[in-house]
């Protein structure tokens, strides 16, 4: 599997962590890993530390968990990308909606 | 094992007691039987019988089971008919023989019951799973032929609506490939009322018919917006509404919008999504113009951003916009084109007015595709004189209604009206529901147009044409400009439109007046050019502003100013086209 998700000790906070290539074939392990977590969540961490490649069903993605977790009043933070994953987050203005550490 | 059905055996057999023998077990397992006395028999007998399995015998007289094995298996084709050897010979040579040949296995006499039973079984159960895969297979063939029709005639539809523009302009080079469509690539291009085009060129994500379905509505109304005289940010603006209605969160559309406007040698862009783009200047020079926006149908229209980057040009300036296609083109070794090679590409391109030929070549020598199979979309735009801009308007049909030809109508916009929106559209329409004039809807939009610039910029806003006379000036003067438009106030712009028939086609007056200081008028035209064609020879090149005044005294038959410049009159005599 490559989406492993965690959740912090208190339960405000999952961290969605995805290996190789993040794209439409991940789509419903990710939505598994946001969906299948109880209420008491208030915050979102993509950790894109181990993620090769971001293709545009992943921004789709990215947008429905942002959705899911409140629209404008969610908080996600997407962490950790590299070089080519950044490029495409950059060309897509992605910062407009999430923060991008 | 489950009881096993019935099956048609063909047995070829030289030996009277050895057929009657393997005939009479058949029988009794419930299976039909033809029995023949040589190979040449039984491939005689195998075309009408149609048996489920053939049984063998490895020598017979006039034809061997090898050579009958062959014929049989030639006659079966596609289909899977099960031959096993029945053979007294024992050494594993002469039985690999038998497989060898073409036989899918063998019995040894004397024959045992129980194995007789569990090789049909599974022969049996081999050939379903044979027949049932051919089955599908055919039936996925059958299918894939229909969508592939089915895609073609949608891309018929689809061309109808999507390329009733100007992309064959000459100024225009493109590369669309089938395959893209159907991906969710999309590429209009338009004339625009003013004389200029618009070109949208975009990208939904996903594949296949969602992303396809997506491009009809922006289709609809690029084209309808552009030719009515709507700005690229107007469209823009239409466009994300919809999408942000009719597409699911997680599907939206990467796009750029170019106008470009010849009169003005003027260039606005604006990219949400889009690798960057390359504007090639004449001198040699380079401009990006970078993706500064969210794409299409991702925010609601409170927080969309639809304002576009100005860039001064001059004819010969080409501008290139690409889909990420280009970028993700693959090679064999799952390698990407990327930005560097892209890069490197466009460097060593030959001529920087035709792109894409050698873009083309620099991705497909990357990929080793074959052309057509790619999943490319680009364009480039060559700046043009304006006078060498054939106005692909006058193409437009005519309407088969009648419409009003003696009129007269007062179209006053007001305060934050004046910032939001833009009366032309509106008022273009009106004009062009006179009979004949839609022809000459261009001179029409342009000499709106200019009185409504003149009037907003220089009356309302009070900016100062000055500005514009250096590159850095111009784009001030656009800052300015937003800054202004944010804070009207207790201001008005009028138009006063009067039209009337005339035996060669009509008059059109236009007056517009705005609550202004005025301006210099007489500065600005040509001294002693009121009413009369001012000479152009002074408007040299690289001057950056006065076109638009001179401009509408070329078209519109007398031009005067009164009220200090606060009030414009125009007399447009048109005639009909002959013929």
């Amino acid at each position: 599997m490559p989406i492993h998700t965690h959740l912090s000790d208190d339960g405000h906070c999952v961290t969605i962590r995805i290996e190789g290539r993040f794209d439409f074939s991940t789509h419903q392990a990710f939505r598994n890993a946001y969906e299948h977590e109880d209420g008491g969540v208030k915050e979102y961490i993509v950790d894109l530390s181990e993620t090769t490649y971001l293709d545009s069903s992943a921004l789709g993605m990215l947008l429905l968990l942002r959705d899911y977790a409140g629209g404008d009043a969610a908080s996600i933070e997407l962490r950790n990308c590299n070089k080519d994953v950044r490029r495409i987050l950059t060309i897509s203005n992605f910062e407009q909606l999430f923060s991008i550490q | 094992m489950t009881k096993s059905q019935a099956l048609r055996i063909l047995i070829a057999d030289d030996s009277d007691s050895d057929r009657l023998i393997l005939k009479t077990l058949m029988r009794r397992l419930g299976h039909q039987v033809r029995a023949a006395a040589n190979g040449s028999e039984a491939v005689a007998i195998f075309p009408d019988y149609e048996p489920d399995i053939v049984l063998l015998d490895v020598l017979m007289p006039v034809m061997d089971g090898i050579t009958a094995a062959r014929k049989i298996k030639a006659l079966a084709g596609e289909e899977l008919v099960p031959v096993i050897f029945l053979t007294s010979l024992t050494d594993a040579d002469a039985l690999a023989r038998c497989l060898d040949a073409g036989g899918d296995d063998f019995l040894t006499k004397p024959y045992n019951k129980v194995v007789i039973q569990a090789k049909l079984g599974a022969f049996s159960r081999m050939r379903q799973m044979h027949q049932t895969l051919s089955q599908q297979r055919d039936l996925i063939g059958e299918r894939n032929r229909q969508l592939l029709e089915e895609q073609q005639l949608a891309k018929r539809v689809f061309d109808n609506i999507a390329h009733t523009g100007c992309l064959d302009a000459d100024n225009l080079q493109y590369h669309a490939s089938p395959m893209s469509i159907f991906n969710g690539d999309i590429l209009f291009a338009c004339p625009t009322p003013a004389g200029g085009m618009q070109v949208l060129i975009g990208d939904f994500t996903g594949h296949g018919l969602p992303a396809a379905i997506g491009a009809l509505p922006v289709a609809e109304i690029f084209y309808s917006m552009t030719s009515m005289g709507f700005s690229g940010s107007d469209v823009l603006r239409e466009i994300n509404d919809k999408l942000c209605r009719i597409l699911p969160t997680g599907m939206f559309c990467c796009a750029a919008m170019i106008q470009a406007d010849f009169h003005l040698n003027q260039l606005r862009v604006w990219n949400g999504g889009l690798p960057d783009g390359v504007l090639f200047r004449q001198d040699g020079g380079r401009d990006l113009l970078l993706s500064r926006h969210l794409p299409l149908g991702v925010v609601k229209a409170s927080r969309f951003d639809a304002g576009m980057d100005v860039f001064h040009t001059r004819a010969g300036d080409t501008l290139l916009m690409m889909t990420d296609g280009v970028l993700e083109a693959e090679n064999a070794a799952a390698e990407r084109y990327g930005e560097t090679r892209l890069r490197q590409a466009l460097d060593n391109a030959p001529d920087h007015k035709a792109p894409i030929g050698t873009l083309l070549e620099s991705i497909r020598s990357f990929t080793g595709e074959q052309s057509g199979r790619d999943d490319l979309t680009m364009v480039s735009l060559n700046m043009v004189v304006a006078s060498e801009f054939r106005e692909v308007a006058e193409r437009l049909p005519q309407s088969a209604l009648k419409g009003p030809a003696a009129w007269h109508c007062v179209y006053e916009v007001k305060d934050d009206t004046i910032a939001g929106s833009s009366p032309l559209p509106l008022l273009l329409h009106i004009c062009m529901e006179v009979p004949g004039l839609r022809r000459k809807s261009a001179e029409v939009y342009t000499l709106l147009s200019e009185l409504y610039t003149n009037a907003l910029e220089h009356g309302v806003l009070g900016l100062s044409s000055d500005l514009k006379s250096s590159a850095d000036g111009f784009s001030d003067y656009y800052v300015r400009r937003e800054q202004r438009l944010d804070r009207v106030e207790g201001h008005f712009i009028r138009f006063e439109l009067t039209h009337s028939t005339s035996p060669q086609g009509g008059r059109l007056v236009i007056v517009c007046e705005d609550s202004g200081q005025g301006f210099d008028h007489d500065r600005v035209l040509a001294p002693g050019a009121t009413g009369a064609l001012a000479s152009h020879a002074d408007n040299q090149q690289g001057k950056y502003s006065g076109r638009g005044l001179q401009l509408i005294q070329k078209l519109g038959h007398s031009l005067r100013y009164s009220e200090y410049g606060s009030r414009a009159e125009i007399v447009y005599d048109w005639e009909s086209a002959t013929g």
